[in-house]
């Protein structure tokens, strides 16, 4: 039961994005569509369950002093395996995310769940704690990404429903600061109920 | 000319945080109040320069000859915390008031994506060193301007009478939103 709360209150109660407000660079910048949202989230996800693990596995070795910057080796090391299979095997969606790949490493979630969980707790509980955040991640990224993608270009995971053009606002930059906001807004509202 | 261009984009044109979506956390975090904002910004136009000088001639002399391109998000990431750490030591000692002024966000810095994702575009640009500096300099403007006229407004938020389940956060999300679209005046510009 215990270890099953530490896969789900990433997910849903302390979520990343809608709650912890952390990440919000990719957040905003990749989520003109569902898919390109759902990718983001998973890379992210990888990162975070390896990060975890990884570091969870190491930090007796490690001294006091510089276990930040050996964390943030850490990370850059999965991020940069994250990014070459991407590029191998999903280029189309590598492209689309650009520069929001490499910058995974300054995510602060990452390095946040390293400092504040896998570096105090035992490995299998760290995988579960970034499988949950992770997951509760690419779930934000996925909702937001639908919502613009459907108010945005009348599509829903790339299948078209409206023909001609629909509110463009979405797709672009403004509104993706707009979506996130109403939404953050009607998630504050329905969790004081 | 060409430099003007470069300057006048990535202040207005493709500002970083309204246009490229970098720096969005200290953007949300320290823009409460407009001093502390052009206290930020002040440390970001140094830390970002400085930055994009370093990464930019360890990859064209490091990483490009021996052939470690892949080792780029490592060795930025790396070089960029010892860089903020190595500036905070030494504005300490040299000059303590310019320290007392940027000190606190020296720290901040390292995990704002804006200084890692610039020292990535130029090399992705494939801008020379005297443009890679500009582009470095004018997008921290831009990012400064961008939290000073986001803390402006932040201020003037406080007194207003803002629905309950909007305030803080999602307000803030909303106004950026429509500063954004502001800045979409700008396109086609250049």
């Amino acid at each position: 039961m215990n270890r099953l709360a530490y896969l789900t209150r990433g997910l849903l109660r302390n979520n990343p994005v809608f709650v912890l407000l952390l990440g919000m660079c990719p957040t905003l910048g990749v989520t003109t569509s569902a898919i390109n949202g759902l990718g983001m989230g998973l890379a992210t996800t990888f990162v975070l369950v390896t990060s975890n693990v990884a570091i969870s596995l190491v930090k007796n070795v490690i001294p006091d002093k510089v276990r930040i910057p050996a964390f943030i080796v850490i990370i850059a090391s999965f991020v940069t395996v994250v990014d070459l299979v991407m590029a191998g095997y999903a280029p189309a969606l590598h492209e689309q995310l650009g520069i929001f790949i490499p910058l995974i490493v300054v995510n602060c979630i990452v390095l946040g769940r390293a400092e504040a969980f896998a570096s105090k707790n035992r490995v299998f509980n760290s995988l579960l704690d970034g499988l949950g955040m992770g997951l509760g991640f690419a779930f934000a990224l996925t909702l937001l990404g639908s919502i613009r993608e459907v108010l945005g270009s009348g599509a829903f995971f790339g299948m078209k429903f409206i023909q001609g053009d629909a509110i463009l606002l979405f797709v672009l930059a403004p509104g993706a600061f707009i979506a996130l906001g109403y939404l953050i807004a009607l998630i504050n509202k329905l969790r004081k109920v | 000319m060409e430099y003007i261009i470069i300057i006048i984009s990535a202040i207005f044109v493709n500002n970083i945080i309204f246009a490229q979506f970098l720096g969005i956390c200290p953007f949300l975090g320290v823009s409460g109040k407009l001093s502390t904002s052009v206290g930020m910004g002040g440390a970001v136009i140094f830390v970002m320069t400085l930055a994009t000088i370093v990464t930019y001639l360890i990859y064209q002399f490091i990483l490009m000859p021996f052939g470690l391109g892949f080792l780029q998000t490592i060795s930025y990431i790396l070089v960029i915390a010892a860089l903020v750490q190595m500036v905070e030591i030494i504005l300490k000692k040299v000059s303590p008031a310019l320290y007392q002024a940027l000190g606190i966000f020296l720290p901040l810095i390292t995990t704002n994506c804006a200084v890692l994702g610039v020292a990535i575009l130029v090399i992705q640009k494939d801008f020379n060193l005297m443009q890679s500096v500009v582009y470095a300099v004018a997008t921290s403007i831009g990012f400064t301007l961008a939290l000073a006229i986001f803390a402006g407004i932040r201020e003037h938020l406080e007194l207003m009478g803002v629905p309950k389940g909007m305030r803080g956060v999602p307000i803030a999300l909303v106004v950026a939103g429509l500063l954004s679209l502001a800045f979409m005046g700008f396109a086609g510009l250049v």
